[in-house]
């Protein structure tokens, strides 16, 4: 009886999930999924507590209560109080507990089985002279744990890169042969461990030892971290919804490993939409995945055979020329990246535009897919002051409008706006598509000094005659812009 | 040979689980756009924390004087509750953005 409930359960939340996911594709229903979503969960979680079978000790479900407890209020006060400007860290470091999670499970799997299982096989062997390791059983906990492990180290080293403490991509020599030898080293020892039970006989006492699994352990944190380090940073979401999905596969295994639909159809939903997700994403970079994980980008040799070709002057403007000039102009169009974010410009950008607005300028944003650090992530930062939805266009339909439009304003973003991605085939972020922002009849960029963009390159448009340099911070710059048109 | 047959015909519920699944995962990714990529990530984030199930499941059957595998598993519980909570949470916070118009 509640077995079968339980059963219904997971059942209800495998649905909720699929069609959560599936609303979470659309603007308007997207909210409502998320939340069918967690209600799915919630069953989940529930019923997997309360309608155990089993005879529990007290103690134990003290630690549960105890864990879900101080994880939720953890939990939520992190995903409350953090800038959304921060949030791809967040989703980076949730992504690596998860990967944890999983890999844990699997160690205290394989405890039980090297103490309690293991002796009756190997006792079962020495009587009819055969001994049979459940291969299947092993390579669900040796998967899920290897798995588990790498997303948990990638994770780490993708959030310590995007918050600033590790942003140089860090190559040893020869990396991808190196990253090789590990990834097969890995993989065999789990063929291995597989293939001979996973555990040896210490002799003469004869007691089983299972502390191989820390080596298994040991390479797959290993490789996380070296598959991850000599990514650069502009790569990272891609990184990141690749762990993603790693996580969900090692979800899967843990649900292989107890027969659990639930944890099977979340972890299988999660790794396919994941990979898909990641491919989408490299397709809006123009990157191949394969370029990704094992080509050069954001490097400083390529940022300094460019740097020779590049001639020209750079010029800036005032503050009271610039107000002067949006003042007159009929269509402004607003580039905001990751530099607005950084500097919290998100509002006074949304003031500067309501201000235009009244003089009768027209006002749009051009969203780059990849602005911010994530796709939509810019989507995320400017609906949070409220800058209406509809006046962020995107990509595709934006680039025909700048040849009509008398000011582009550039805040904060470099790499999506540099020309060298359509003209110059030796730069790393060729055939990248860009914003053609250089078809415009003016072009301010505002910066807060010549320093290059994610990519680590420097940009053409700089030197272009029609470009002027608003150097400043971004909200200072902005303030003071916003305070000069004000005046007129 | 004959062993990854029958590991097939023995476990083709499974198989064919596993290969709807994978369907249905890429179907219901297709066709969303740029903008809501980094919330459906959240969001896809939060659903691998499914995981927290096998965590609880692994706490139910641990022997209490196992102090290594109770420390474990605590540990699990609470890493899978905060990719849950933490989760979900901060899709919302992304999601209730767009509403506002």
């Amino acid at each position: 009886m509640q077995q079968s409930i339980l059963e219904i359960s997971y059942l209800i939340g495998s649905i909720t999930f699929i069609v959560g996911l599936k609303m979470m594709g659309n603007a308007k229903t997207a909210r409502k999924g998320n939340l069918i979503g967690a209600a799915g969960m919630t069953i989940a979680i529930l019923g997997t507590i309360f309608l155990n079978e089993g005879k529990v000790s007290g103690l134990i479900y003290g630690l549960i209560f105890g864990a879900i407890a101080l994880g939720t209020i953890i939990g939520w006060l992190t995903a409350k109080k953090v800038q959304m400007t921060k949030m791809p860290e967040l989703v980076s470091m949730f992504n690596g507990m998860g990967g944890a999670c999983a890999a844990l499970i699997s160690l205290i799997e394989f405890n039980h089985y090297v103490h309690t299982e293991f002796p009756k096989l190997a006792f079962l062997g020495m009587m009819t002279g055969e001994f049979h390791p459940p291969h299947g059983f092993l390579l669900a906990i040796f998967a899920g744990l290897v798995i588990g492990s790498i997303s948990f180290s990638g994770s780490v080293i993708a959030y310590l890169k995007l918050n600033g403490t590790m942003n140089k991509p860090l190559r040893l020599p020869a990396y991808n042969i190196i990253n090789l030898i590990v990834l097969l080293a890995t993989l065999g020892f789990l063929a291995l461990m597989v293939y001979y039970g996973g555990v040896k006989l210490d002799r003469p006492t004869m007691m089983p030892n299972g502390s191989m699994v820390y080596i298994l352990l040991a390479l797959a944190l290993l490789y996380g971290v070296l598959f991850t380090v000599p990514i650069g940073g502009a790569d990272m979401p891609v990184v990141i919804s690749l762990l993603n999905s790693f996580t969900g596969l090692a979800a899967a295994f843990g649900g292989f490993l107890y027969d659990n639909k639930v944890m099977l159809t979340g972890g299988i939903l999660v790794g396919s939409a994941g990979t898909l997700l990641t491919v989408v994403m490299c397709k809006a970079m123009n990157r191949s995945l394969g370029s990704v994980i094992f080509g050069a980008f954001g490097g400083g040799s390529a940022a300094a055979g460019n740097a020779a070709e590049v001639t020209g002057s750079i010029k800036d403007i005032q503050v009271s020329d610039l107000a002067v000039m949006m003042n007159y102009s009929k269509k402004v169009v607003i580039v905001p990246g990751y530099g607005l974010a950084v500097a919290q410009a998100q509002h006074i950008i949304h003031e500067l535009e309501l201000l235009l607005e009244e003089r009768g300028v027209e006002v749009k944003y051009a969203i780059h897919p990849v602005a911010g650090r994530m796709p939509g992530h810019m989507n995320v930062l400017l609906a949070e002051s409220n800058v209406s939805y509809d006046k962020l266009v995107e990509m595709e339909d934006i680039n025909p409008e700048f040849e009509q439009t008398d000011v582009v304003l550039v805040v904060g973003a470099n790499d999506v706006v540099n020309p060298a991605a359509k003209t110059d085939p030796s730069s790393p972020i060729y055939g990248m598509p860009i914003l053609e922002v250089d078809k415009a009849k003016n072009i301010i960029v505002n910066k807060r000094s010549m320093s290059a963009g994610y990519a680590g390159i420097d940009n053409l448009l700089f030197y272009d005659p029609k470009c002027s340099m608003f150097f400043g911070d971004a909200k200072k710059a902005l303030t003071e812009l916003v305070a000069e048109l004000k005046t007129m | 040979m004959e062993q990854i047959l029958n590991f097939i015909s023995t476990n083709r519920e499974m198989i064919y689980f596993v290969v709807l699944s994978i369907f249905v995962g890429v179907e219901v990714i297709g066709g969303v756009p740029t903008v809501l990529h980094t919330p459906l990530m959240s969001g896809a984030n939060a659903i691998h924390g499914v995981v927290i199930v096998g965590a609880i499941y692994v706490m139910l059957k641990v022997d209490v004087s196992n102090t290594l595998a109770l420390v474990l598993g605590f540990l699990a519980v609470l890493l899978g509750t905060l990719n849950v909570v933490g989760g979900f949470v901060v899709t919302d916070r992304m999601l209730e953005m767009f509403k506002k118009k």
